[in-house]
């Protein structure tokens, strides 16, 4: 057992760098947990966070890579504004299905990514001026659509988007009779609990596979007790989320369309020739021109994606504020750019992974809800958030620079 | 030894696991060159460092006695002061700045706390006129060529009252006439009491500008060479370098050539932002299977620019003229084309076009060839890609533990070796190696000669460019000489000599004769 704790050791001081960032979740996890005394960890509040920041967290997965491109997007905000008010439109005021909606702002989204992708890709001028432009043309298109007036409700179709849940399917369970939050029958949904389980096997059989393809290659693989041990470690962690969720209200669809969009990202940013050539146009953009690499073209997808996924988001975040306002989605860029950063994406390009921006948004999502709770003044709240940005930074700095002295 | 104007004593300098310098002694006397000789790695710009205060008295061990004080520097600042300056090997200045306010930069003469710019500019151009440079003040220093940026770095370190200047590869960038002009500068300097201390790779160099030379070689003093002695030879300093003689610096090879692989014909080349400046003229040339050819050329006669405009167009605005493989014409309008057609290009600046840096070895060695790796060029095989890694590892004698270690870590010659095996993988029959050992120390140098041998011997056509003339006369089958964007001739190995080399690249074209006239 002795060597499984070395390795484990090894584990967290040698990839203190990526591992820091989870960590530190981990930490912040416990501290509002304390602070707020367990009501951060409360199945309500579990299903609140993931509902009240998917549509940050779809952004994110988006400008993980513009920002490992070497690029960055200060548009997202207007953007989502603007798909979200077309769609609003389209719905509200003409009347139109709900899916007309979703796909409009999707469209919308799409569109606006191939205008800035064919500024920084054809036209070479760098994103962050192309997308300061963004941010101010889409927010006045968004004033132009909307007629400056808020538009609202959407229809109850429409609102499922966000606000959805998948329950009920196979039945549910009732426990502690009587016992429940409001004194009621507590019921927990079977279904939830099935996608749980499901993930963990899923898990499971994937890591076992891979673990032998790696073996076949001859390559090492770490000790068997330290994979059951992360495997376990892992697997508790799935399994206590899906049971939060199946004593609150079920399984949320927005949460069934974040995590097939956190797989396919993990997937093309680490298994892809697009996801490697991202990397290396960031990594070093003249060595990936002489490598063949059509940099021109990624760095035009780079942004149609981020596009895409904007206008993803707008629909969710449409949908859960039941309407567009002139003003909406004001900042968000910031959140977006800062879990990135925060998850340890180098503002130099070439950086960064899905799991960090993940992290990143969710340490975010975790201390402003965490301090909600607590009832600290929004003042506090926006200089806390800042400091973590520039703490997070710092260490990431202080770390490279560790390792150039040990070199 | 009387008077010496610089004493290092036992110098050991550690850092965590390994010992850098190990109880090293240097004496240099007032008033002379003296040169520092050792691999890559031996340990010279740690010393320097430790010299210049960059490690702080008190991070390494052993005294250092300059100007018959013992100094205790802990910052670049307190070196200076003291009169000792470097000048390192990446140039310090300010591109966009102009050259007074470079020579000046952190020196800053002011008048009740204001910069008077007539008076930088007067002094600036006195300095000038000591280095031997006549350009205006106020030009940006981006719009020179590098040999007179390093004379600029040079007035620079005057204007700090310099005693001890050293120059670190002061020469490694700069053709054979800024190097000569830049050595003449460090005798007059020295013939005015500046005392200088050289680190150079060109050895050539050292035997005839250096008083003395000290070979350092795993960070531990090895001999100092008197260079007026009979001692003052290549041979020698090598010997004392690697430790054993190196009776030949390039490995034995038979040539077997066969048929014609690869013809440029009619090549012409524009610069990308001067309109109509023609920079490659009409150059034909060809390579056979098992051939090793050379280019050889000043800077700026369009070497790197000819063999990167026939890769993909990766320089110029326009290029018109054929390019053959196996006699049937191929295009190489894109990087990608090129590659498909077997063609690899080996960039001369490793670091700024070859490497991604921050990345593993296993990433670059795949990064040219993704395809190879992946099903329907979308999903990457990474078990695959890093048992390819590993193989080009032992095969090329990568020096490091793992594939996975970031390539920023390497060192020049292990670097190198990466860029080979990303574009070997590319499984080229065309090699185009642009400056192949630039930066890489005497036993790196061989392997990189051997691994190019090796190339020749499995019938691929493989161009060589290089500075070094000695090096192409030792590796190459048959060599094109290149003036001015023209190819002025070509020699087989048995009739090149510098001499003949060096005639056939100063040749004038007879338009540029008529312009200057």
């Amino acid at each position: 057992m002795n060597n499984v704790f070395t390795e484990v050791k090894n584990l967290f001081t040698q990839n203190l760098r990526t591992s820091g960032i989870y960590i530190a979740f981990v930490a912040i996890i416990l501290v509002f947990t304390v602070t707020t005394k367990g009501t951060l960890l409360s199945p309500e509040n579990v299903t609140n966070i993931v509902l009240q920041n998917a549509h940050i967290l779809i952004m994110a997965l988006g400008m993980i890579l513009v920002i490992v491109g070497g690029h960055i997007d200060l548009s997202v905000g207007s953007v989502l504004a603007f798909a979200s008010a077309v769609s609003a439109v389209l719905v509200i005021r003409m009347g139109m299905p709900w899916w007309v909606g979703v796909l409009a702002a999707i469209v919308t989204g799409l569109i606006v990514g191939i205008w800035q992708g064919f500024w920084v890709a054809f036209v070479g001028i760098p994103a962050f001026i192309v997308t300061l432009a963004g941010m101010l043309m889409f927010r006045g298109l968004t004033w132009l659509v909307l007629n400056n007036v808020s538009l609202s409700p959407f229809p109850a179709e429409y609102r499922e988007v966000a606000s959805g849940f998948l329950d009920g399917l196979f039945g549910s369970i009732t426990i502690g009779e009587g016992q429940g939050l409001k004194g009621v029958a507590q019921t927990v949904d079977i279904f939830t609990l099935v996608i749980g389980v499901l993930a963990v096997i899923g898990l499971v059989v994937s890591s076992w596979r891979s673990r032998r393809t790696r073996q076949g290659y001859n390559q090492t693989v770490e000790s068997m007790p330290l994979f059951v041990l992360k495997l376990v470690a892992v697997s508790a962690v799935l399994l206590a989320f899906a049971w939060a969720l199946a004593y609150n209200r079920g399984f949320p669809v927005v949460l069934i369309l974040v995590a097939v969009l956190i797989l396919v990202y993990n997937v093309i940013t680490n298994r892809t020739v697009f996801g490697r050539h991202v990397y290396s146009v960031g990594g070093n953009l003249s060595a990936a021109r002489l490598s063949g690499v059509n940099v021109r073209s990624i760095n035009f997808w780079i942004f149609v994606n981020m596009g895409l996924l904007t206008g993803i988001a707008a629909a969710v975040f449409s949908s859960r504020s039941n309407g567009a306002q002139p003003g909406m989605g004001n900042m968000f860029e910031l959140d977006v750019i800062a879990a990135c950063f925060i998850g340890g994406a180098s503002t130099m390009g070439g950086v960064g992974r899905v799991g960090g921006a993940l992290v990143g948004g969710l340490v975010m999502a975790v201390m402003t809800n965490g301090m909600q709770l607590m009832g600290v003044p929004q003042s506090s709240q926006q200089i806390v958030k800042g400091l973590v940005l520039l703490i997070a930074v710092a260490f990431d700095i202080y770390n490279k620079r560790r390792a150039g002295a040990t070199r | 030894m009387s008077d010496a104007i610089l004493e290092m004593r036992n110098i050991t300098k550690n850092f965590p696991g390994v010992k850098v310098l190990k109880d090293v002694t240097l004496t240099v006397a007032r008033g002379e060159i003296h040169a520092i000789c050792g691999e890559n790695g031996a340990g010279k710009s740690t010393l320097m460092k430790v010299l210049s205060g960059v490690y702080p008295h008190g991070s390494f061990e052993g005294e250092i006695i300059f100007d018959g004080e013992p100094q205790r520097f802990s910052a670049i600042k307190d070196s200076e002061r003291a009169g000792i300056v470097i000048i390192h090997q990446e140039l310090a200045l300010v591109p966009a700045l102009s050259v007074a306010e470079n020579i000046f930069l952190g020196n800053e003469a002011t008048k009740r706390g204001l910069i008077d710019w007539n008076e930088a500019n007067a002094r600036a151009m006195e300095l000038m006129e000591r280095v031997g440079l006549h350009e205006n003040p106020t030009t940006p220093v981006g719009q020179l060529g590098v040999g007179k940026q390093q004379l600029i770095e040079i007035a620079k370190a005057l204007t700090k009252d310099v005693k001890l200047l050293i120059l670190d590869e002061p020469t490694a960038a700069l053709n054979d006439t800024d190097s000569e002009h830049l050595l003449g500068l460090l005798r007059d300097l020295r013939d005015q009491g500046i005392t200088c201390i050289i680190i150079s790779h060109k050895l050539g160099e050292i035997v005839d500008i250096a008083d003395s030379t000290t070979i350092i070689r795993d960070g531990a003093t090895i001999e100092t060479i008197d260079m007026h002695g009979p001692d003052a030879t290549q041979e020698r300093i090598i010997r004392g370098m690697v430790g054993r003689s190196l009776d030949s610096r390039f490995p034995d090879r038979t040539p077997d050539i066969g048929e014609e692989i690869f013809r440029v014909e009619h090549w012409t080349v524009w610069h990308p932002t001067q309109l109509g400046r023609v920079i490659v003229d009409d150059a034909s040339m060809s390579v056979r299977a098992g051939e090793i050819v050379g280019i050889a050329g000043l800077m700026g006669a369009g070497r790197t620019e000819f063999m990167m405009s026939v890769f993909g167009r990766s320089y110029g605005r326009d290029a018109t003229g054929e390019v053959y493989l196996h006699g049937k014409k191929i295009s190489t309008r894109t990087v990608k084309e090129a590659i498909a057609n077997k063609i690899a290009y080996v960039s001369e600046d490793r670091k700024q076009y070859g490497l991604n840096l921050i990345a593993d070895i296993k990433t670059n060695v795949s990064s040219s060839a993704l395809n190879k790796l992946s099903t329907a060029s979308i999903f990457v095989n990474s078990n695959e890609e890093i048992r390819i890694a590993e193989q080009f590892r032992k095969d090329l004698n990568i020096k490091s533990p793992t594939v996975a270690q970031v390539v920023g870590n390497l060192s020049g010659g292990n670097q190198q070796k990466v860029v080979l095996s990303k574009w070997l993988y590319t499984d080229p029959e065309v090699l185009i190696l642009d400056e192949p050992t630039r930066g890489i120390d005497v036993g790196a140098k061989y392997e990189i000669y051997e691994i190019i041998g090796a190339l020749a011997a499995a019938g691929k056509a493989v161009i060589v460019i290089s500075s070094e003339l000695p090096e192409l006369l030792g590796l190459c089958d048959r060599i094109y000489a290149l003036a001015y964007g023209r190819i002025t001739g070509q020699l087989p190995r048995a009739e090149a000599s510098q001499e003949k080399l060096m005639s056939l690249m100063t040749i004038e074209s007879s338009s540029q004769k008529e312009a200057a006239a």
